[in-house]
């Protein structure tokens, strides 16, 4: 046979067409996943805004984010496991344990020891999860939930059951609650650390292993990624988030309880992430999304409590949600292939 | 013989075995790529008729038409003269024609007995009535003389006994036809004497095998006919007593299709030597010691499964190494990660680029500059404009075509998604390169491309490890050649004695027994 020798245009012409058509297909397809959550959230925004006279109150908007800061901190990090292809039901009984831990200390310590004790306790507890994961492969499914019981009976013993209650005056308590232009600190706590989650996972070379780890583990592994390590940094943000929530919550409510978070929590985190965009296959997803994301679960709740809808159908609502963000994702991939 | 019947078996149509089963015309592409090309033969019971032919030949394309696993794009098949147009191996076994695979097919969590009858078991209303199949199984391992327990946990037995798990499933089936691809590659010594009286004696009985091996001295024991593929064409079929080796090797070389190589530069021993390997040892690697010069491309060739990507893939410590040592420009490389060894100088392109190469969702940009983000960033930080131009920078270098750098690898054709691991190995700017299969799926002119690449790559100096199947671009490439077998490095041929012949009959000619068990 002869090496057939094809005249560069005659090449040039061929693939700049086809792959220029294809490549606006994905450009649209990328910015569709944004929209995706965003156009909803906005529509939302826009019916509430017009249906219920107190949505659109400052005291109503600040407290809607007040009230989700701790999920929304969760949730970032929890985006960043999902991405490199883990997944860590643990957070609620990790928020849980923080908070106990955090009430206990704060009660006969300084304010700054209880936050630190609470978040190292995130850390430890993340980082455990993660070398479970990496070095005994089991299912981060199963190792998280195991994990999560056994976070819950450490918490239980900590507070031996009890429901911890904290006085005002402390300085554990301007800890979430400070304000600065009206906007409490826990907030703002949330907004700095989801920005470096945010550009961590978008601007930094640790961002691309966490998606290459996802994306495909064993190429990501011959290109010289070390995925087990990126996996249990991802699993102690994961912690850590969990246990800065829980400190959040506890100077917040100044109050404390093991039971606190639990799977609630944990399915609420896994919701927002995935209504984001996130998909659950790892190696895509986004923490702006997740944020979005999550207030829009968060406005559902709040919409139905405005409008006086029975909340049952809350439920029922966010289900349906999640299985339509699902859908789409499936069918994004599939378009992808 | 064992041939009661079954409740509701589907291979009541098992009668019909008495005639030929008559191929011809038959042609299969995949993806453009002709792998079979009008290839007519006729199988005749009670006969092993012997298919054989290089990697990539068509031998096993063949064997899957046969057996209905997958459908021919033209020609037809007839057996005793009624048409045959097969949609599954299910259809396939309805008329008697099972297949045996390279893949083995078992459920690991069901028993032996289990296993066997799978599909067909003896059923009273849905349920499977497992004292007549124990008894069946008794009989059935009586016949043909296997020593297993029908209650064992399949996945719990030797891969040779799985295979006869797989060969008692094709009996079970009361198959007039039994395709065999390459059955007694996993098999010892004693194994596969008993699997050759087997065979033997399922022709005695009038039944046919098709017998697809890369073993000549096993090909010429057993077949009666044998007919030899090359490039998907067929090339001949002959009586195994008219055939020895030679004519064998020489019918499956022939001289097909001409890819020009670029000229090599001169091959010069006194270059300095950048890896050095002495008696690796690690899974599927046994004893193997090479030395690798700077600006030389040293080809290793063998058969699929002698041991080559394995040697690869222990000598870039991406898998485990039980002992030997590996030294990277003096140095030892005895990290313990792929990371390690790309940081050290090592680069390695892996032979499936979709499954262990590429992040086939992210962008050509992402997929470029994974290796060394390090390069376009600051603490951590990547710089957007840094890694643009250099991947546009590399991506010229290596002839990468993408609309954007922007788009995602799964869009390129597969000389482009080749092209870009080389851009990210060239990225890595390392002393020794070993590219496994750097050719395959991927079109002719991407292949001289790559071939290019290659060349340069040598003559700045590296040292270029070329793992093919395809013998003409390990020759045509490369100035040494490593041939492997059974793990081991068999012979190491350079200058006049660099030919297909001496390759071939490295790789092909010593018994099927040799060096397992």
């Amino acid at each position: 046979m002869n090496v057939q020798v094809e005249t560069p245009e005659a090449l040039d012409i061929d693939d700049g067409g086809s792959l220029g058509f294809r490549s606006g297909v994905i450009r649209i397809l990328g910015s569709w996943r944004l929209a995706g959550i965003a156009i909803p959230f906005l529509i939302l925004f826009i019916t509430l805004s017009v249906w219920s006279g107190p949505f659109l109150s400052k005291t109503n908007l600040i407290n809607i984010l007040d009230q989700q800061s701790a999920t929304l901190a969760i949730a970032a990090a929890g985006t960043l496991v999902l991405v490199a292809g883990g997944l860590d039901l643990s957070v609620g009984a990790i928020y849980g344990l923080a908070t106990v831990v955090s009430g206990e200390v704060a009660e006969h310590h300084a304010a700054w020891i209880a936050i630190a004790a609470a978040l190292l306790v995130g850390l430890g507890v993340g980082l455990v999860n993660g070398m479970i994961v990496a070095f005994l492969k089991i299912n981060p499914l199963i190792a998280t939930l195991a994990m999560s019981f056994v976070i819950s009976g450490v918490a239980l013993r900590v507070s031996s059951g009890n429901l911890i209650v904290l006085s005002q005056n402390s300085a554990f308590y301007t800890f979430a609650n400070a304000q600065l232009w009206s906007v409490p600190s826990a907030v703002w706590i949330v907004l700095i650390f989801v920005v470096i989650l945010s550009l961590l996972l978008a601007k930094t070379s640790f961002g691309r292993y966490v998606v290459a780890s996802g994306g495909n583990a064993e190429a990501a592994r011959l290109a010289g990624v070390r995925v087990n390590q990126i996996r249990i940094i991802t699993f102690a943000l994961s912690g850590l988030a969990a246990g800065l929530g829980g400190v959040i919550d506890t100077s917040r409510l100044l109050s404390a309880q093991s039971t606190g978070g639990g799977p609630s929590l944990t399915f609420t985190v896994l919701a927002g992430i995935v209504v984001g965009g996130t998909s659950i296959a790892g190696g895509e997803g986004s923490v702006p999304r997740t944020t979005i994301g999550v207030l829009f679960i968060a406005l559902i709740g709040n919409g139905i409590n405005l409008l006086n809808i029975n909340e049952l159908y809350q439920q029922i609502v966010l289900g349906i949600i999640l299985l339509l963000a699902v859908s789409i994702d499936v069918w994004a991939r599939k378009r992808r292939r | 013989m064992s041939t009661e019947n079954f409740d509701e078996a589907p291979r009541s149509a098992a009668t019909s075995s008495g005639g030929d089963l008559v191929v011809t015309g038959v042609s299969k592409r995949y993806g453009g790529v002709p792998a079979l090309s009008d290839v007519s033969l006729t199988i005749t019971p009670g006969t092993v008729h012997a298919l054989v032919g290089e990697n990539g030949a068509g031998k096993s394309t063949l064997g899957k038409i046969i057996s209905g696993v997958i459908a021919p794009d033209e020609g037809t098949m007839t057996l005793g003269g009624e048409h045959l147009s097969f949609k599954s191996p299910r259809e396939a076994l309805a008329h008697g024609i099972v297949t045996i695979v390279q893949e083995l097919a078992i459920v690991p969590g069901l028993t032996v007995a289990e296993n066997v009858y799978l599909g067909v078991e003896a059923t009273t209303v849905g349920f499977v009535r497992r004292r007549e199949s124990r008894r069946r199984f008794r009989e059935l391992a009586k016949t043909v003389g296997f020593a297993l327990s029908p209650d064992r946990r399949a996945g719990s037995l030797s891969i040779a006994d799985q295979q006869k798990v797989e060969i008692m499933r094709a009996l079970a089936r009361n198959a007039s036809i039994v395709v065999m691809d390459e059955p007694t590659a996993a098999l010892s010594g004693n194994e596969t004497a008993a699997l050759h009286e087997i065979i033997r004696s399922l022709v005695r009985d009038g039944k046919s095998v098709v017998l697809i091996s890369h073993f000549l001295s096993e090909v010429l024991a057993l077949a009666d006919v044998i007919t030899t593929l090359r490039d998907g064409h067929l090339i001949r079929t002959v009586d195994a007593k008219d055939a020895n080796e030679e004519s064998l090797i020489e019918g499956m070389l022939g001289h097909s299709l001409l890819t020009a190589f670029p000229e090599k530069a001169a091959a010069d021993e006194e270059r300095a030597v950048v890896l050095e390997v002495e008696h690796l040892k690690a899974l599927g690697v046994n004893d193997c010691s090479f030395v690798l010069h700077e600006s030389e491309i040293l080809g290793i060739a063998g058969l699929v499964g002698a041991g080559r990507s394995e040697l690869a893939r222990a000598i870039f410590r991406d898998s485990k190494v039980f002992g030997g040592i590996v030294r990277l420009k003096g140095g030892d490389l005895n990290g313990h990660s792929p990371s390690r060894s790309i940081h050290r100088g090592l680069v390695f392109i892996p032979e499936s680029r979709k499954e262990m190469g590429l992040l086939v969702g992210r962008s050509v940009k992402e997929n470029i500059s994974l290796s060394r983000l390090d390069l376009v960033s600051r603490l951590g930080w990547i710089s957007g404009i840094r890694e643009r131009r250099k991947v546009t920078e590399l991506m010229s270098a290596v002839t990468v075509k993408a609309a954007s750098i922007r788009m995602p690898v799964s869009m390129l054709s597969g000389g482009n998604q080749q092209k870009l691991m080389f851009a990210r190995s060239v990225m890595c700017s390392p002393s020794v390169l070993i590219a496994d299969e750097p050719t395959r799926g991927v079109d002719v002119g991407s292949k001289r491309a790559i071939y290019d690449l290659l060349t340069e790559m040598a003559a700045s100096g590296m040292g270029v490890v070329v793992i093919s199947s395809d013998l003409e671009e390990v020759l045509g490439l490369a100035h040494r050649v490593l041939v492997m077998r059974h793990g081991r490095i068999i012979t190491e041929l350079s200058g006049e004695r660099m030919n297909e012949q001496a390759v071939l009959a490295a790789a092909f000619t010593e018994s099927s027994n040799e060096g397992t068990g």
